[in-house]
């Protein structure tokens, strides 16, 4: 009998649970469907470049609450396909341009430099391209040929696929391969956390995010600074790009505008890159 | 009435029951199915032995990582499994039974303990002590494997504790009335009478060692390369996926799913032996 009393509350229960469960399943569904339609802009490409575009998107939808900006990966030429088919609004890539995709419209929202760091306690500040090259190909191997203190190099280098890597793969490495015996980390942070740690380390992360933990090497006697990226005598940067097919109207302009204006530059520089004076538009 | 009802709550039971086993069903028909399609453009001979991972190249061999996997458990296996059976021989023959009311939970306690906090206090501690007193850039397969070997303490700790505690108390006392003492006691009688729930204790230990990713991505070095050494850095098959899925698409995904594929048949293997290890006794 009391078993019966039992079964009767747990079947009570369930039943309560799953109903409970529906409605809010119901409710939620409902909820999303009644949204108001927004105007949505599509962007879409580097994944470098991905995280700014973000950022900015967040900031212009809370200026602007009608606009829906939905911001997608794919890698640079991905981003500069979408824009030519127009299955993006924007294509972004964090590469220049070649041939005949220069036709399309674009402009350069900021550029990325890359500054290639080892610890204070390094007594070495300068290292030619080349140099760095065979350091990470593994051709150099310890810090007594390039004149430093008698230790093996602790080559740190990013993730495949990541955008930082690819764009050192390009300015530094010249289709050398980078040594497969290289220390892998997934984030500009733990990069230049190991290289603060470790005085006999090397690695590369993003211009903005150089802090006093670590030094960044002049290379080719041109120091790694915003100033010299700006000046084009500090090779190691790359543009970003936003990529229309035709010139841009209305919302897509907007929020272009947007990121070209004094508030865009503002969050840009916040977070590490480097911004011109006027937008270059071409 | 009521039967009706009984019969109706199996039923209700049986139906949870199966999201359960669907879940599993689900995941590993879409593992294989993102990643079979790479094993077969690669060669599965070239993608299990293949030296060189470089997606960018359209290189996939996971071999380095297979290695690397095997190393880093080893050596956490080594260095954990005789701490965890003394830990477990402690607690079941001479520890009073305050300290073991202390003791058991605070293992227990350890299990708890997110991987990612073990891989930060490793990259703060260890890393360095290694750089400094051993050598090398201390993000390396000893670091992985000092931090594995804690993270797999209380599995084979409690397991084996479990299967000491579980032997009946006839055997001690017929070995105390022969005059053996306590250590020979235990080292001759209740060890080999518990063998089989310590193997398969050490079995589902290795287990959690080889599917652990967070821990190990932040000490290990990541390095796609053979180790050399206990001191070189090295990947194993789950950080490989940790670190690359961030960013990966097409070919280089499902290459991805494969390492996953390698890594539950890995597992899946592993259950099986201490599932027939415990099934025996």
């Amino acid at each position: 009998m009391k078993l019966g009393i039992s079964t009767k509350k747990l079947f009570k229960l369930i039943y309560k649970t799953v109903s409970i469960g529906l409605l809010i399943f119901v409710v939620s569904l409902t909820s999303s469907c009644s949204k108001p339609s927004k105007l949505g802009i599509i962007i879409a490409g580097s994944t470098s470049v991905q995280p700014f575009a973000e950022a900015l998107s967040e900031e212009y939808m809370k200026l602007n609450k009608d606009i829906e900006i939905d911001v997608q990966g794919g890698g640079s030429s991905a981003g500069v396909m979408s824009a030519q088919t127009n299955t993006a609004d924007i294509g972004m890539s964090s590469r220049e341009l070649n041939g005949d995709e220069k036709k399309m419209w674009y402009v350069e929202i900021a550029r990325d430099g890359l500054a290639v760091i080892v610890n204070p306690a390094n007594i070495i500040g300068n290292l030619t391209l080349e140099q760095a090259r065979d350091i990470y190909s593994g051709k150099i191997t310890n810090w007594s040929q390039l004149g430093g203190k008698k230790a093996e190099i602790h080559v740190i280098t990013r993730e495949e696929g990541s955008g930082t890597r690819s764009a050192f793969e390009s300015l530094v490495m010249n289709k050398v391969e980078i040594n497969p015996r290289a220390i892998v980390q997934d984030s500009n942070g733990t990069v230049r956390q190991l290289v603060g740690d470790d005085a006999a380390a090397i690695g590369y992360i993003s211009l903005g995010l150089v802090d006093e933990k670590v030094k960044a090497l002049e290379l080719d006697g041109v120091g790694a600074t915003r100033e010299n990226v700006i000046n084009g005598t500090y090779g190691l940067s790359r543009p970003f790009l936003f990529i229309t097919s035709v010139p841009p109207t209305g919302k897509t302009k907007l929020f272009i505008d947007f990121v070209l204006s004094a508030d865009g530059k503002k969050l840009l520089d916040a977070e590490g890159l480097v911004t011109f004076e006027t937008g270059e538009i071409k | 009435m009521n039967l009706k009802r009984e019969k109706l709550l199996q039923f209700g039971f049986f139906l949870i029951a199966l999201t359960t086993l669907s879940a599993l069903a689900v995941i590993t028909i879409f593992i294989f199915i993102e990643g079979v399609p790479i094993i077969n453009k690669v060669g599965l001979f070239n993608f299990i032995f293949g030296m060189k991972w470089a997606p960018s190249q359209g290189s996939y061999g996971i071999f380095p990582m297979i290695v690397g996997t095997i190393s880093v458990t080893l050596g956490a296996a080594l260095i954990g499994v005789p701490v965890a059976l003394c830990c477990s021989i402690f607690l079941t023959e001479f520890a009073p039974k305050r300290v073991r009311t202390f003791v058991r939970p605070a293992i227990q306690l350890l299990a708890g303990i997110p991987s990612v906090v073990y891989g930060f206090w490793g990259l703060t501690f260890i890393v360095p002590a290694i750089r400094n007193y051993l050598g090398g850039p201390g993000l390396s397969v000893l670091a992985g494997s000092i931090i594995l070997a804690i993270m797999i303490l209380p599995t084979i700790i409690s397991i084996s504790e479990v299967s000491l505690l579980a032997l009946p108390s006839l055997y001690k006392e017929g070995s105390f009335a022969l005059g053996a003492t306590h250590w020979q006691t235990i080292h001759k009688v209740l060890l080999p009478a518990a063998k089989s729930g310590i193997m398969a204790s050490i079995i589902l230990g290795i287990g959690r060692a080889i599917g652990e990713t967070m821990a190990v991505i932040m000490v290990l070095g990541n390095s796609v390369a053979l180790p050399r050494s206990i001191l070189d850095p090295a990947r194993t098959l789950t950080t490989n996926i940790g670190i690359e899925m961030g960013y990966a698409s097409g070919d280089h995904q499902q290459a991805l799913f494969a390492t996953g594929i390698v890594l539950l048949v890995i597992i899946m293997l592993l259950n099986s032996i201490a599932q027939l290890i415990v099934r025996k006794r």
